[in-house]
């Protein structure tokens, strides 16, 4: 391979005998070619200029030998470096009539690199030429060169106008051996393809190409009915399986059964007969073949074709078993891979039984082949397995690469996302799984972890101690302030802090990790989010220490013993807190109180140090210039003030009871704290209607009365329970609460309508265990042993018990999990012109075509629908997912089937029917005739006989 | 469509065919082409063959300082790609005698005019290596 031949491209001329002028100024493409190479680095862009600058004076000669030069050069030039050659369409076709073989040849290289429908307005202009070149009278290059520049550049119009053009070709009259025929085969295919109205002209011919004796005619004929079939609705092409069917059994070549194979892919879901007629062959190759090519198609064939047929797919899977041993051939490993990702989960087995390859597979030094193989694992995933697959990913991402790492992190995180988390059992482990992937240092999937981890807090109320300890590990940490893909993440660790502080077991520390110094290293938005984490936290601590207080004063009211020392005070108020328990804590969960440990007590010294700390730290930032952090600074500093000047308590503890200022203030910074949030239905909006008599356009005069009547509300609109953070409330507190509860209860009751429905969870949330263990104590192992782990571990979904109930998520009715509709209508629409056109030229005669009725008016569609209602069809099933439309049109291509047995000659009427057609379309078509518009449609559609009957007869 | 384009590119990335069954304008085809030479041309010969690339599987291979590559629909059949790699690179053997990037650069139609011989609107219609040449055989002896 290697070795220059430079010598045998002197030997080549470009142009041959030019004029004597022409030839001593004009650059020939070598000249060029060879200017280009010797040019200078950088040099390229002015060299290019002044070549076209050449081409656009010598193309406009006279001299046609000029001229084709100047477009040999032009074309490489476009072709290689990408120039604009649209500007010299006409030339192009100058040169196309060219009696020159030479000439012509270059116009139709230069035609066929550059024309397109889109760009080439002088495309029309070729059509004569074109037909010239087609004729059975001319040289069969020139008909070559005609029907490459037809396939490669054919508009709508022309393939309309050369389609009876290529008859002569395609029919087997014209010689034997034409190697001209598996050519008009392809144009024929890219003729249809742009303009199904020719269908009924060219698809007989195309069918009779199927039964040549020259394989390469079948195999081009082939190709096109492959090509047919898979760009759209294939059904039409069913009545041909016998045909299909004839060839598989009598072709031995790889290229013809490969396509063939693709044929049937695409026909045997339709028709199980067909299928079963399948197996015999398909196991036959398998065994076999020895062509590999050949071998993966049967498996590809028999994974999405025949998945039913058990006999097939053993065979198929223990093929591909051997494609992924193969241990020196990539791309046999690779196949072997996207083989089993096509059986789906149904046939999990298969998988099963090879998993110890797919698995060594994401070790594989190619990236693909591990893409694949996570593909594979994810597709195996079950909420029985999930944990042990999850794991084994996270650990596995650790050691791998930073792009594959982070393609595992992505694989996890969406697949436990999906529909609201449903493979998800243990949340507490799933959480802390979500921080074990923060620690990763190649993660860069912050945006979706913060999603997550927000969202987790909103839905599932049992995973929030969980969330706030992996939390705190990963706001505690000043190594992980620096990495800016994690900044959403501890964004989303500082917010849940800061809203579910009652879990935490230290919020004097956790308002210490959230104010270290790195925090300066956080952009302005994140550290807003921690200067509002370090108000909640501040708010909690003081009413905690409040109530706390009151509990001791209640206690030691109860037990007689007054003006203790304040630490044993504050003892004994948490013993007395217990003590009445049952009372105090109402509607709060017990935990609360176990979480802030007794050792760490908040006293009046630590809550002196935590204003100070807290002053230190933010009082710089409220000179901030982000009005986030300003904002928020100013916010957290005010609160600090307010509470300094109040100076009773700094001496005693009791002096928080005596000037009730600090209970207020801290009651309302509570209050305000205390309603939960809870996920919002993207669909809420929506939901609202319009009340009835509400003028949008209204002069809004009124709503001050509006507002002065519903201000008694709480200003969150969406809420799902009330929480207070007030616990061991006084009897003041307590009256309070219950009359705001009673206006909320009477505000909800009016305005329901805006609310989303109350979750019974509540009343599930406290028999939870809590789970502050750390957990998974696998995870330490080694990748290696891991991978081995795994694959002695099922990928099977099987029936575990799971020792704790799955914990309540709420889930939104219809707003969660449900991803957007691929939209596949616009493509569709040319697809099915065609199949509809093939309907009629395969099948009908004498009635109305599928096109037909498609634009008909409404008033048949009722009755085409009883009919496909009361006929037994194979695709009924498949096309009942789709709109009405859809489904008229196909039970009208399915009375076409009656036809089918009677005739299959084409007769006078077709012409006529495709007349008419181009009558519809007679925009672009000049041909009118009205005679058959008025046909009655009903009349054939009267008498259907359902299909079944007829494939039989061609299948048996 | 089976084949979407055939590219013929050297071990520097610059393109030395191209041809494309599907219409793109000139600046699809120039960000298409460099995408695609910056994925397959950092692979190893350890690594597989196929590159998935936007809605098209690329099928590729080596020869000396080239690579030919491939743009197939998703359900095209790698392997018997792989194949017609190959017989692209026998058939240009056999015509050019050892062939090499000069030699595609020098007679880039005759390169033109053996896919065509071989592809049409994406299928491949001959795989008999003196029948693809025969027309090129004539077209020599005339000029």
């Amino acid at each position: 391979m290697a070795g220059g031949s430079s010598s045998s491209s002197s030997s080549f001329s470009t142009a041959p005998a030019p004029s004597l002028v022409d030839s001593l100024f004009q650059r020939s493409l070598d000249d060029l070619i060879k200017a280009l190479r010797s040019q200078p680095a950088g040099a390229e862009p002015s060299l290019l200029s002044r070549a076209v600058a050449e081409i656009r004076r010598e193309i406009r000669s006279p001299d046609p030998d000029t001229k084709a030069v100047a477009l040999q050069k032009l074309t490489y030039l476009s072709s290689l470096h990408g120039l604009d050659a649209s500007w010299a369409a006409f030339h192009a076709l100058e040169l196309l009539p060219s009696p020159s073989p030479l000439h012509k040849r270059l116009a139709y290289v230069a035609a066929s690199l550059s024309f397109h429908p889109s760009t080439t307005d002088v495309l029309p202009l070729s059509t004569h030429q074109l037909r010239k070149d087609l004729s059975p009278s001319s040289p069969p290059p020139f008909s070559s060169l005609a029907l490459h520049l037809l396939s490669l550049s054919a508009s709508p119009d022309l393939a309309l106008h050369l389609a009876p053009d290529l008859l002569p070709l395609l029919s087997p009259r014209s010689s034997p051996s034409s190697p001209l025929r598996p050519k008009a085969a392809a144009a024929a295919l890219r003729t249809l393809s742009v303009c199904p109205d020719v269908a009924p002209l060219l698809f007989k011919p195309l069918v009779d190409c199927l039964s040549s004796p020259d394989l390469r005619v079948v195999s081009a004929a082939v190709g096109a009915f492959a090509e047919l079939a898979s760009s759209g609705d294939p059904t039409p092409y069913l009545p041909l399986a016998p045909e299909f069917y004839r060839v598989l059994a009598e072709s031995g070549s790889n290229w013809i059964l490969i396509k063939l194979l693709k044929i049937f892919t695409r026909l045997a879901p339709l028709e199980p007969r067909l299928a079963a007629r399948l197996v015999d062959p398909l196991c036959d190759l398998l065994r076999r073949s020895s062509a590999q090519s050949l071998v993966f198609e049967c498996v590809r064939t028999v994974f999405s074709g025949l998945p039913d047929h058990d006999r097939a797919v053993r065979l198929a899977v223990d093929k591909v078993r051997e494609f992924l041993a193969s241990a020196d051939d990539p791309n046999l490993r690779y196949l072997g891979l996207r083989a089993l990702s096509m059986l789906g989960p149904r046939h999990s087995w298969a998988v099963e039984e090879s998993r110890e390859a797919v698995i060594r597979s994401l070790a594989d030094p190619d990236p693909n082949i591990r893409r694949e193989a996570l593909h594979l694992i994810m597709v195996m995933v079950f909420d029985s397995n999930v944990v042990e697959i999850s794991v084994l990913l996270v650990n596995y991402a650790m050691k791998s690469d930073p792009i594959f790492a982070n393609e595992l992190l992505d694989a996890v995180l969406t697949t436990c996302r999906r529909n609201v988390y449903e493979l998800i059992v243990d949340f507490d482990w799933y959480v802390s799984l979500l921080g074990e992937m923060a620690r990763n240092p190649h993660c860069t999937r912050g945006e979706e972890i913060e999603r997550q981890i927000v969202d987790i807090g909103l839905r599932v109320r049992d995973a929030r101690p969980e969330l706030v300890r992996v939390a705190r590990g990963l706001l505690i940490d000043p190594a992980l302030l620096g990495n800016p893909f994690l900044c959403r993440i501890l964004s989303a660790a500082a917010w849940v802090s800061g809203e579910y502080v009652e879990f935490s077991r230290n919020p004097l520390e956790l308002v210490e990790a959230l104010l270290q110094p790195r925090t300066s290293l956080l952009p302005p938005l994140v550290r807003a989010v921690y200067i509002q984490a370090v108000f909640k936290v501040l708010a909690f601590c003081f009413s905690t220490y409040i109530d706390q207080l009151e509990i001791s004063q209640l206690s030691s009211s109860i037990v007689e013993s007054n003006t203790a020392a304040a630490a044993s005070c504050i003892a004994d108020g948490i013993a007395g807190m217990e003590s009445t328990d049952g009372i105090a804590t109402g509607d709060k969960p017990a935990s609360l109180f176990s979480s802030i440990e007794n050792k760490d007590p908040f006293t009046c010294e630590s809550l002196t140090k935590l204003l100070i700390l807290i002053e230190t730290a933010v009082g710089p930032l409220s000179e901030n210039d982000e009005v986030e952090v300003h904002g928020r600074a100013r916010n957290l500093l005010g609160l600090i003030h307010m509470l300094r000047e109040i100076l009773t308590w700094k001496t005693e503890e009791q002096g928080f009871i005596k000037d009730n200022r600090i209970g207020e203030i801290v009651n309302l910074l509570q209050s305000m704290f205390s309603e939960e949030l809870g996920p919002v239905s993207v669909n809420a909006q929506n939901r609202v209607p319009v009340p009835e008599g509400l003028v949008l356009e209204e002069n809004l005069a009124d709503l001050a009365w509006t507002l002065t009547e519903d201000d008694t509300a709480p200003s969150m609109s969406i809420s799902f329970s009330l929480r207070s953070h007030q616990h061991g409330k006084t009897k003041d507190a307590a009256a309070s609460s219950v009359r705001s509860a009673s206006l909320l209860a009477e505000h909800r009751k009016r305005h329901g309508l805006y609310y989303l429905p109350t979750e019974k969870d509540e009343t599930e949330s406290n028999d939870y265990p809590r789970a502050n263990d750390p957990l998974l104590p696998a995870s330490q192992g080694d990748v290696p042993e891991d991978l081995v782990k795994l694959t002695k571990q099922s990928l099977i979904p099987r029936k575990v018990k799971h020792t704790k109930p799955r914990p309540v998520v709420i889930k939104l009715d219809e707003g969660d999990g449900v991803s957007t509709f691929p939209s596949t209508t616009v493509k569709e629409s040319k697809d099915d012109l065609l199949s509809g056109a093939i309907h009629d030229a395969l099948l009908g005669e004498g009635k109305p075509s599928s096109s037909q009725k498609r634009y008909s008016d409404k008033s048949s569609r009722g009755r085409v629908k009883d009919i496909a209602d009361t006929g037994e069809s194979v695709s009924q099933s498949k096309e009942n997912l789709e709109s009405g439309n859809r489904e008229h049109r196909s039970s009208g291509s399915k009375s076409k089937h009656r036809g089918h047995g009677k005739e299959r000659h084409r007769s006078p009427q077709k012409n006529e029917e495709k007349e008419e057609k181009n009558h519809r379309n007679s925009a672009r078509s000049s041909h009118h005739h009205e005679r058959h518009k008025h046909r009655p449609r009903g009349e054939a559609l009267l008498n259907v006989a359902p299909r079944a009957p007829v494939i039989q007869h061609f299948l048996l | 469509m089976g084949i979407r384009f055939v590219l013929l590119v050297n071990k520097q990335g610059q393109t030395r065919l191209a041809q494309y069954y599907e219409y793109l304008t000139l600046e699809e085809r120039r960000a298409l082409e460099g995408e695609i030479v910056r994925k397959c041309l950092a692979r190893t010969e350890q690594q597989c063959s196929f590159v998935e690339h936007r809605n098209y599987k690329i099928v590729y291979r080596r020869y000396a300082s080239l690579f030919f590559l491939v743009g197939v629909d998703n359900d095209e059949n790698e392997l018997a790609i792989l194949e017609f790699i190959h017989l692209l690179v026998e058939t240009m053997d056999r015509h050019f005698g050892n062939v090499c990037e000069l030699d595609i650069m020098f007679h880039l139609e005759k390169a033109h005019f053996m896919l065509e011989e071989m592809v049409m609107n994406g299928c491949v219609i001959e795989t008999n290596k003196t029948i693809i040449l025969t027309p090129i055989h004539l077209m020599d002896r005339a000029s």
